[in-house]
């Protein structure tokens, strides 16, 4: 076990390697960014290997012969393989390029779901799923003719497996975030998994909130699919991925379609590329792809295990300095036993509305999120019109956490609470 | 922004005025604001083109319940035309705060709702200017 006060001294080295953090906001206050669970900001080593792309490499791949083609064909490859071994699929064959969770998702809601749904089977999901792990289940039910069902979740935002037998039935597709983005909650994926494939379904998991923040081992889970986003990982935007199993990658019909996916074309038809080209039609994002592979570089060198223990570790002193702040009327929401949670923690304060709190919150340099989070049913269901998030990753410090607790103490000032 | 939740403001929010329902809903409109999930709906009562009394109702943020709360203020007994016309400016003005880009839709959600009601109400009305039709 590492001593509490060592992993805050590794999180301030480590917030150097961020340039953004380093700039006061407009009205000098020290940056305290704690939304990466929306967007994570990016190491100096990730910016360099986009400007290294476009300075020293950049071409289209998987055409050219020429010395440019085949350096950036190896770069945008070799970061397919970094990230295969990140998730420790089996052969980066199982890793498709996408531009985010969302489009991942699509990818296995259009291809998978139009040719494997019939009227009478299911989709499970749960209520606490962001929009992009609900919304192509919605279109998809509709499409097909299939139920959709959800697993609840407690006032606490727990899944409640009581009846997950009885729900399983007839069902084909299990769709699950690993962790929630507006409650923190860690899915209980090695009992619902095991459980899923005995009834028969296949399932997917948005790991959105989990890739980035811990070690995930989609052969230890057993899941089939599993999505996830490079700006959330200190990687850039407009790049992300879809795990799935080979043989339900090669069952399945392409979903984009034109350059790059074929293997041969006539003019009434045309033979599919391999996986994972397959999937992957017109020209991917290259820079970004070698981009993210150099921040699944970063991360593993500073190693999962400790981006983990640390934002943990963070989650809990966090807890502790907001609960001081639960008699002006600060309610925090989400798993009540820490281990139970990953470090996104929800609140709000007494009758204060979550936008006026980021707000106010935000002249003091502490930027949080507020709103409904992309889960407008889970807000709905537990009666809050909004609430303020505050997510930590592997570069915040305990510094930023007292920065929150004092523009709370201050919001409490001005909505005259104390 | 430091000075942006004033005393009013607050006060607003907490004691909204013209905050409710009327028994008698002569022109009425509602909308919410995506990005926050605030909500807002305006009824209006109408007297010769004139609003004679007016509640909204809806749930959101300090700025958005306290700019609404205002306007209701601002409107009893002035034309429905007027209303339909109101500017952005005008309900900042009354408001009085420095609004960042990111709260503008906050504070003016009350405005856009309003004048749904009064544009919507105005159409159904007969056109003045224009020739009679013949009567069927």
């Amino acid at each position: 076990m590492i001593a509490p006060s060592k992993l805050d001294e590794r999180a301030k080295t480590i917030a150097r390697d961020f340039p953004i953090l380093a700039q006061p906001t407009s009205r000098g206050k020290r940056l305290a960014f704690l939304d990466s669970a929306a967007s994570s900001q990016k190491p100096q080593a990730v910016i360099d290997a986009l400007v290294h792309y476009y300075t020293y490499d950049n071409a289209n791949i998987h055409r050219g012969v020429y010395e440019l083609a085949e350096r950036a064909t190896a770069a945008f490859e070799g970061a397919r393989e970094k990230v295969a071994r990140f998730i420790n699929a089996a052969e980066s064959a199982e890793l498709i390029w996408t531009r985010n969770t969302t489009e991942s998702i699509n990818l296995v809601s259009f291809s998978w779901g139009l040719q494997n749904l019939r009227p009478g089977d299911a989709i499970l999901t749960s209520q606490l799923e962001h929009h992009s792990n609900l919304v192509p289940w919605q279109l998809l039910a509709a499409k097909t003719g299939a139920d959709l069902r959800f697993i609840e979740v407690d006032a606490n935002g727990m899944h409640e497996l009581d009846d997950l037998d009885e729900k399983l039935h007839g069902v084909k597709l299990v769709a699950l975030s690993h962790i929630s983005n507006s409650l923190g909650t860690i899915a209980p994926l090695e009992t619902i998994v095991p459980r899923a494939h005995a009834a028969g379904a296949i399932v997917l998991v948005d790991a959105a909130q989990s890739v980035p923040h811990m070690k995930v081992d989609v052969r230890a889970l057993d899941v089939d699919f599993l999505a996830a986003s490079g700006h959330k990982m200190c990687g850039p935007t407009g790049i992300g991925f879809l795990y799935g199993k080979r043989a339900l990658l090669e069952a399945m019909p392409p979903f984009l379609t034109g350059g790059d996916m074929i293997k041969r074309v006539e003019y009434r038809e045309t033979s599919f590329n391999e996986i994972p080209w397959k999937f992957e039609a017109g020209t991917s994002n290259i820079a970004d792809a070698v981009a993210l592979g150099a921040a699944v570089d970063y991360l593993e060198t500073i190693g999962m295990d400790w981006v983990h223990a640390h934002e943990r570790r963070l989650t809990a002193f966090a807890l502790e300095r907001m609960r001081t702040l639960e008699p002006l009327g600060l309610a925090i929401y989400g798993p009540l036993d820490p281990k139970d949670r990953s470090g996104i923690i929800a609140f709000n304060l007494a009758d204060v509305h979550a936008h006026d709190l980021a707000s106010i919150l935000d002249t003091e340099g502490v930027c949080v999120r507020a709103g409904h989070h992309c889960t407008m049913p889970l807000m709905e269901k537990m009666g809050w019109p909004a609430t303020a998030r505050a997510s930590f990753y592997l570069y915040n410090t305990e510094e930023d956490v007292e920065q929150l607790a004092g523009a709370l103490h201050k919001a409490a000032r001005i909505f005259k609470l104390a | 922004m430091d000075d942006f939740y004033k005393e009013y403001i607050l006060d607003h929010y907490r004691n909204p005025r013209n905050f409710g329902h009327l028994e008698r809903v002569d022109a009425s409109a509602e909308d919410i604001n995506p990005l926050c999930g605030d909500k807002i709906r305006f009824e209006l009562q109408l007297e010769d083109g004139r609003v004679t009394d007016v509640r909204f109702s809806g749930k959101g943020c300090a700025i958005s319940q306290a700019s609404a709360s205002m306007l209701s203020e601002s409107i009893k007994g002035r034309k429905l035309e007027d209303v339909a016309r109101l500017s952005k400016e005008e309900v900042l003005e009354n408001v009085g705060i420095g609004i960042s880009p990111a709260r503008m839709k906050c504070a003016t959600l009350g405005l856009k709702v309003l004048k749904s009601a009064a544009l919507g109400e105005i159409a159904t009305w007969p056109d003045e200017d224009a020739p009679a039709e013949a009567a069927p």
